[in-house]
């Protein structure tokens, strides 16, 4: 980051840890001449808890529980990645019912951290009747996945070997009537926030990121793709039951906040087509692969899989014991995060609050 | 019928009966003067609850729905909560300004009561430049507002309050020119004479496009000046945390919040018997009987019914629409507002000139 020295005369807040519009508590050190924001600085590590480290403490199928807590709006995900990562060090492929489940509860996942993410973005430019809609909607997959895997938010359902069990008879049905009820629905998302002037006028034009920048940065997931960056693993590459299935990557090129706003909205209507493949070919098949034990041979491995945010890698280096030699997560958000001071700076507070929440941080992912 | 004046003219008699001069002006004064502080809290606290209610019907939600039937004490409970909760002192806040903040912002509000009719000879003071005391009293909330921020002595205050006076005194000029449209039409500035000016039919009806332009210009800039959403830009809860009045606690901020909901009240009262007759009935051409039908129905209950449409919809804009940015909104106010309030007026002049309207 390019920030010159700090005048004795400037206008310092620090907008966090508790703040309203962080979602959580990363803090922004701003600097501010009147409205006009000079610079950010991000201070992450607030809500640090070691989970790389604590890692190595644990089994294979024990630490699939701490993913969870990185990244809690996809915790399906995190946990596919670090079963794919494992299952890719032992060699072992799942049956394909688990592979279709795993993928149904991918997409569920995505389309549950987007409608939480609509609903805090309208929240942030000051719409506040968006977040109960949003979550009305959220509740539904919420009750699927409590269904099935006995968890709302944290369910550590999918583990290296398969899944820790299988889904509710109703799962299938469930799916297919969310399918319906959420197509009737999501056009309600663009006639209260798409299509209103205010709204288009908040987010046009702001804080506009290049596909060099993204690439640059590092940014993936919607963020990126809103700037034409072609980042979509399950596109570059397939995993689970994403190879039988057709999958649109969607991708605009404004780079804007309403690009990456409309990004998320499309990706929606693209998983509830995914999820539409998938929900009514579900194979028979065992649940869990019969494995004497669960552990990685000596070596490194990498998997990497798309979650709602971006690209999550897992990265394990072991020396063949029951616990990882060392673990690291590439975290989606902490790469999207740092673009923040290049999209801000000479905006308002008001567009600051509206770039971060169209980079749909979450801090513990961040932070982890 | 209906006539409040009998009853009023009977207290004052006997009052001067009973009493000295002296002590029956005090008296007088005295008992309006708790009417007037009644009639300001129970509508505060109603009509926050009424915004509860609405916006929780806008939301998928219940709203208050436990304290008394329907949630109805909700707001009576919330405002003992306030009364006794810690009044916090900053250590390094200016605390006589600190203090004052609110009180100059709730006294601001409850001047601009006294002139409201809320019927037919239900007027504490009926000024012959009524609508002028009434913009001159409500503008001058805007001060409590920058004390608040100054005083408090944090960043995100400061900037609450330096947008707060931007929008006020920025919208205050469409406020003043859409209801100076109206008193065009009317010839006056006194209220109860604007009512009667509306005998025959309101000015939002009678005065053609122009009065419902000035009426359209009158709700966006109300709404601006109330500092509400969309335009809360004082507040700015996503930005600024609470804006202004981020360091007040307990009854100093139910001040704050209460002033908020009567400026609403008053803007919207203000619309009611400018644009849609005061206390009026609502009567059609030369409809004899249903005409009479509508005169049945108390003047008070016009009044509050016009203005209850009012509030909800400015509560409407508020529960559905993003927040504007304050280059926007500045935007908004100079480049568009006021032009087409400039126009408009012209446009009225002319029509009264000509004696066009009906």
């Amino acid at each position: 980051m390019d920030i010159e020295l700090k005048e004795k005369e400037e206008y310092i807040i620090n907008m966090g840890p508790q703040h309203p519009s962080t979602h959580g508590v990363l803090r922004f050190e701003l600097c501010l001449l009147g409205e006009q924001v000079k610079y950010v600085i991000p201070h992450c590590g607030y809500i640090h808890r070691g989970i790389e480290k604590m890692c190595e403490h644990l089994t294979y199928p024990q630490l699939v529980h701490l993913t969870d807590r990185m990244d809690y709006l996809s915790a399906h995900i995190n946990n596919e990645a670090v079963a794919l990562c494992v299952e890719k060090s032992m060699n072992v492929e799942v049956s394909d019912r688990v592979k279709y489940i795993r993928t149904i509860l991918s997409e569920l996942t995505r389309i549950a951290s987007h409608q939480l993410w609509w609903s805090a973005f309208g929240m942030d430019l000051g719409a506040l009747t968006t977040f109960f809609y949003g979550l009305r909607d959220r509740e539904k997959i919420l009750d699927i996945f409590e269904e099935s895997t006995g968890s709302r938010l944290t369910q550590s359902f999918i583990t290296p070997g398969g899944l820790m069990g299988d889904v509710h008879p109703n799962f299938q049905k469930r799916v297919a009537e969310f399918i319906k009820y959420f197509r009737k629905k999501l056009p309600e998302y663009d006639q209260l926030l798409t299509g209103n002037v205010i709204f288009r006028e908040r987010t046009k034009g702001i804080g506009i990121m290049s596909k060099e920048d993204a690439i640059d940065y590092g940014v993936t997931g919607p963020s990126g793709r809103g700037s034409g960056f072609h980042c979509d693993i399950r596109k570059i590459e397939p995993y689970s039951a994403y190879p039988f299935v057709e999958v649109n990557e969607v991708t605009l090129t404004e780079g804007d906040t309403y690009a990456r706003y409309l990004v998320r909205i499309k990706e929606m209507w693209e998983s509830l087509n995914i999820l539409e493949q998938l929900v009514d070919n579900v194979p028979a098949g065992p649940i869990m692969l019969e494995l004497k034990a669960i552990k990685a041979p000596k070596g490194e491995y990498y998997q990497r899989v798309e979650t709602a945010r971006g690209e999550l890698g897992v990265y394990i280096v072991s020396d063949g014991g029951p616990s990882p030699a060392r673990m690291k997560f590439r975290s989606p958000n902490f790469s999207n995060l740092f673009i923040i001071n290049k999209l801000a700076a000479g905006h308002k507070i008001a567009d600051l609050v509206a770039i971060s929440g169209s980079l749909d941080l979450v801090i513990p992912d961040i932070d982890r | 019928m209906y006539d409040f004046a009998p009853l009023i003219d009977s207290i004052t008699s006997y009052l001067n009966t009973n009493f000295s001069p002296f002590w029956a002006g005090l008296l007088a004064m005295v008992m309006l003067g708790l009417v007037l502080l009644l009639i300001y809290a129970v509508l505060g606290l109603y009509l926050v609850y009424a915004e509860r209610k609405i916006c929780a019907r806008m939301q998928n939600r219940m709203g208050p729905n436990r304290v008394g039937p329907m949630g109805l004490f909700q707001t009576i409970a919330d405002l003992i909560k306030l009364l006794l909760k810690e009044l916090i002192f900053i250590r390094n806040a200016d605390n006589f300004l600190f203090n004052i903040a609110p009180f100059i912002v709730i006294v601001a509000s409850i001047m601009a009561i006294g002139s409201i009719p809320f019927g037919k000879g239900l007027q504490a003071i009926d000024l012959n430049i009524g609508v002028l005391y009434i913009l001159a009293i409500s503008s001058m909330g805007v001060i409590g507002i920058l004390i608040a921020g100054w005083a408090s002595n944090s960043k995100y205050s400061v900037i609450g309050a330096m947008r707060s006076g931007a929008q006020v005194i920025s919208y205050e000029l469409s406020v003043g020119l859409a209801l100076l449209c109206i008193i065009t039409y009317a010839g006056t500035m006194q209220f109860s004479e604007i009512i009667a000016s509306q005998q025959n039919g309101w000015w939002i009806f009678k005065g053609h496009l122009p009065a419902m332009i000035a009426f359209a210009v009158y709700l966006v800039a109300g709404t601006a000046e109330t500092n509400r959403g969309p335009f809360d830009l004082a507040e700015a809860e996503s930005e600024l945390t609470a804006g202004f009045h981020t360091e007040y606690s307990g009854i100093k901020f139910a001040f704050f919040f209460l002033a908020e909901y009567m400026n609403m009240f008053i803007i919207a009262a203000v619309a009611t018997t400018l644009f849609l007759g005061g206390w009026l009935p609502f009567h059609l051409f030369q409809w004899q009987g249903f005409n009479q039908v509508m005169d049945f129905i108390p003047p008070v209950f016009w009044f509050f019914g016009k203005t209850a449409f009012v509030i909800y919809l400015m509560m409407w804009f508020k529960w559905t629409f993003p927040r504007l940015r304050i280059d926007q909104l500045l935007a908004l106010e100079w480049k568009y507002l006021l032009p087409i309030n400039l126009m408009n007026l012209i446009l009225i002049s002319f029509l009264t000139l000509m004696q066009w309207h009906f």
